[in-house]
């Protein structure tokens, strides 16, 4: 892999999580010392990405803005990767009237037309969208490729499995992107999926699939471009789980003593293994870490005082977009 | 008024009485036992399951897949084998992607086989906003379940009467929907509502599934309301008792069946009607209210009805304007000012 390609990959995953540790901290500003969740600059619930940056930087690497992404509730890594405003997105997420949606959606609705990008709170929801935006792709001739994200808890879904088989049935240009993160909140992957691996159900879709370990950002990378390729060649879907991390927990607030890894977890951050692993091969030296950091600082600062700038929206528009 | 019996009682938060209520039953009936998400070593993201891991092991309180459809389902087929499952939908909201299972199963089984087979089952789900989770996460949506046949709803507003209705939930022969808010489980972590601490009875407590109560006595106008806005009810009327109007709170408890009788009865009292619904105006309960009075006597009211629910608009995420749809006690207030003419 070149070398500028790696260092486009650690930029992204260094933005992304510079971006969650700002959301992080302003989340918990206001609510402590006795946490209410409805209190506060970002009230309601948040789920962080902080360890599945790989994820996103890997698959979003081969995407343009013009291919379509379905993010879950855990949307915010994708979006970044994808190109989504960073100021429109943050101010959504405080809720604000120039974010995404006005105000309307929240952290877990962000919807931008200009990237093609959603996400959702009900889980595998996107799967079937994103089989209809690929479905819109294949109808218009165009090589524009969908790519739908759940976790593996959404793997036993209903909605999962009718969407893959519509799409290898159709042979539509999707990527089935599954991030295996070991946890659906507290179930653990053995107790919620009865096989090891999901690139396997693929098999009953007639489809390939393919299972990235170790959170390896350059293998996701690998795989993902050939899934890419595939789908923009007209070769229909593919199923790729990547075997990633949740370094944080479920939302906000989760105590996580459900979980028997938590002392491990951090040693496993994905970003400063690659960090080492590219210092090593000479992809990256201080200047280049140092930059990646002050560029995403600059970026992630902008955006929160861009939201924080802007205006709750008028209670008396509580009525407006509920119809076209 | 329901008044607690001479029982002795102890002070618990609704999610630690519903526990409690449903532990009960399971040491008294091997054929109860509980399935959802994250209700075993989580003990229910709204604390609806906690501590019944422990007490009763992973046989008896079963953690699911993300999978509704199939595990709902599973429940129905085991309530008609003569099990008692209690199984919980995390989110109200989520009842699209199972509501097959509920409605032209759970809910019409019983009617198919002309009264053969029985469901008795409960399906647990939390309710209700007024903390940002937005338009997929803060519905109330017991319109929609009350409007279709063959389950009853139930929406306790208290700790009491959480338990009580619960233990006859779990010993009803029909599928019962037991809709609690989070609003009043009494969490750490959501705004502290002072009722949803409260007494509750020891031993053996009941509450009848279809009688209302009234918490508050009054004679100027009625409001009939239920789950969190019970709450918001009675603490406008205290206000507006120092200005001299007084107000009657009705708490429906459950909206099927509904308490029709004691709706007229306070009605034909008061002469006022201001109805309260957490849940979306249109096609719901609050016209379904008004359209029982109608067809019973509309003479006994001498003002129009007034309706205070959600403006038909999804629930928004932003504070500001999650606050203009819901039913605050601002608007309840404004509701009954107009009610009585002031
Ligand atoms: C239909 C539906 N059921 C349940 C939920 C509640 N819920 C939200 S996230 C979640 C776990 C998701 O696990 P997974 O798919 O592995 O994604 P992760 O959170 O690990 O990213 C659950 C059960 C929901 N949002 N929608």
């Amino acid at each position: 892999m070149e070398a500028s390609d790696q260092r486009a990959l650690f930029d992204q995953m260094v933005l992304i999580r510079t971006f969650e540790e700002a959301i992080l901290r302003e989340y918990h500003a206001d609510k402590s010392p006795a946490f209410d969740i409805g209190a506060g600059l970002i009230p309601g619930e948040m789920h962080l990405s902080a360890g599945q940056e790989p994820v996103a930087a890997g698959v979003c690497a081969h995407l343009t803005t013009d291919d379509a992404v379905t993010a879950t509730h855990r949307p915010h890594h994708f979006a970044i990767a994808h190109g989504v405003d960073l100021d429109a997105m943050t101010a959504e997420i405080f809720g604000r009237v120039d974010g995404l949606g006005k105000g309307r959606g929240g952290h877990m609705h962000l919807f931008d037309p200009a990237t093609h990008f959603s996400c959702s709170g009900i889980i595998a929801e996107g799967y079937p969208a994103a089989a209809g935006q690929a479905l819109a792709f294949k109808k218009r001739g165009t090589d524009q490729v969908a790519v739908a994200v759940t976790g593996e808890g959404a793997t036993n879904a209903g909605g999962f499995h009718e969407a893959v088989n519509l799409a290898a049935l159709w042979k539509l240009p999707v990527v089935f992107v599954v991030e295996d993160n070991d946890w659906g909140i507290s179930v653990p992957r053995a107790a919620s999926t009865p096989v090891d691996s999901n690139a396997d159900r693929a098999a009953a879709y007639g489809i390939p699939g393919v299972r990235v370990e170790d959170n390896d950002v350059e293998a996701v990378y690998d795989a993902a471009g050939e899934a890419v390729a595939r789908a923009r060649a007209g070769g229909g879907p593919t199923l790729l789980e990547v075997h990633t991390l949740r370094l944080w927990g479920h939302f906000e607030g989760d105590a996580q003593g459900y979980r028997p890894d938590l002392e491990t977890v951090p040693a496993k951050d994905p970003i400063p293994a690659y960090e080492a692993l590219l210092r090593e091969q000479g992809a990256l030296d201080d200047a280049a870490v140092e930059a990646a950091h002050k560029s995403a600082q600059d970026a992630v600062e902008t955006a929160i005082a861009f939201a924080k700038a802007s205006a709750e929206p008028d209670a008396g528009s509580v009525r407006d977009y509920v119809f076209a | 008024m329901t008044t607690m019996t001479e029982q002795p009682t102890r002070r618990l938060n609704t999610a630690k009485a519903m526990v409690e209520a449903i532990a009960t039953e399971m040491e008294r009936d091997d054929n109860v036992f509980v399935l959802g998400e994250d209700v075993g070593a989580y003990g229910g993201i709204f604390s609806s399951t906690t501590g019944l891991l422990d007490r009763f092991g992973p046989e008896r309180v079963m953690d699911t897949p993300i999978s509704e459809t199939g595990f709902i389902g599973a429940a129905i087929g085991a309530a008609t084998e003569g099990m008692r499952p209690i199984v919980e939908l995390m989110f109200v909201d989520f009842f699209g992607v199972c509501m097959d299972q509920i409605y032209n199963h759970m809910a019409k089984i019983h009617f198919e086989s002309g009264g053969n087979v029985k469901v008795p089952m409960v399906l647990m789900t939390a309710v209700g906003g007024g903390y940002s989770d937005g338009a997929q996460h803060s519905q109330c949506l017991w319109g929609t379940f009350a409007h279709l046949p063959g389950m009853k709803v139930v929406v306790p507003s208290n700790p009491a009467d959480a338990a009580g209705l619960m233990t006859a939930a779990i010993r009803d022969d029909n599928p019962v929907v037991f809709m609690f808010h989070k609003g009043v489980m009494g969490l750490p972590w959501m705004k502290k509502n002072p009722r949803s601490i409260g007494p509750v009875p020891t031993g053996e407590h009941v509450v009848e599934i279809g009688k209302a109560a009234t918490p508050r006595s009054g004679s100027d106008v009625t409001v009939v309301t239920l789950s969190l806005s019970v709450h918001h009810a009675l603490d406008v009327a205290d206000e507006l008792a120092g200005d001299g109007v007084d107000v009657e709170v009705l708490d429906l408890r459950s909206i099927v069946p509904l308490d029709t009788e004691a709706i007229i009865e306070s009605v034909s009292r008061t002469g006022r009607l201001v109805i309260v619904d957490e849940d979306y105006q249109s096609f719901g309960l609050s016209g379904e209210i008004a359209a029982r009075i109608a067809e019973h006597d509309p003479s006994l009211l001498r003002a129009p009805i007034r309706r205070v629910a959600v403006p038909d608009v999804p629930i928004p995420y932003s504070r500001s304007l999650e606050y203009a749809a819901l039913p605050t006690p601002a608007r309840i207030k404004a509701a009954i000012l107009e009610a009585v003419g002031r």
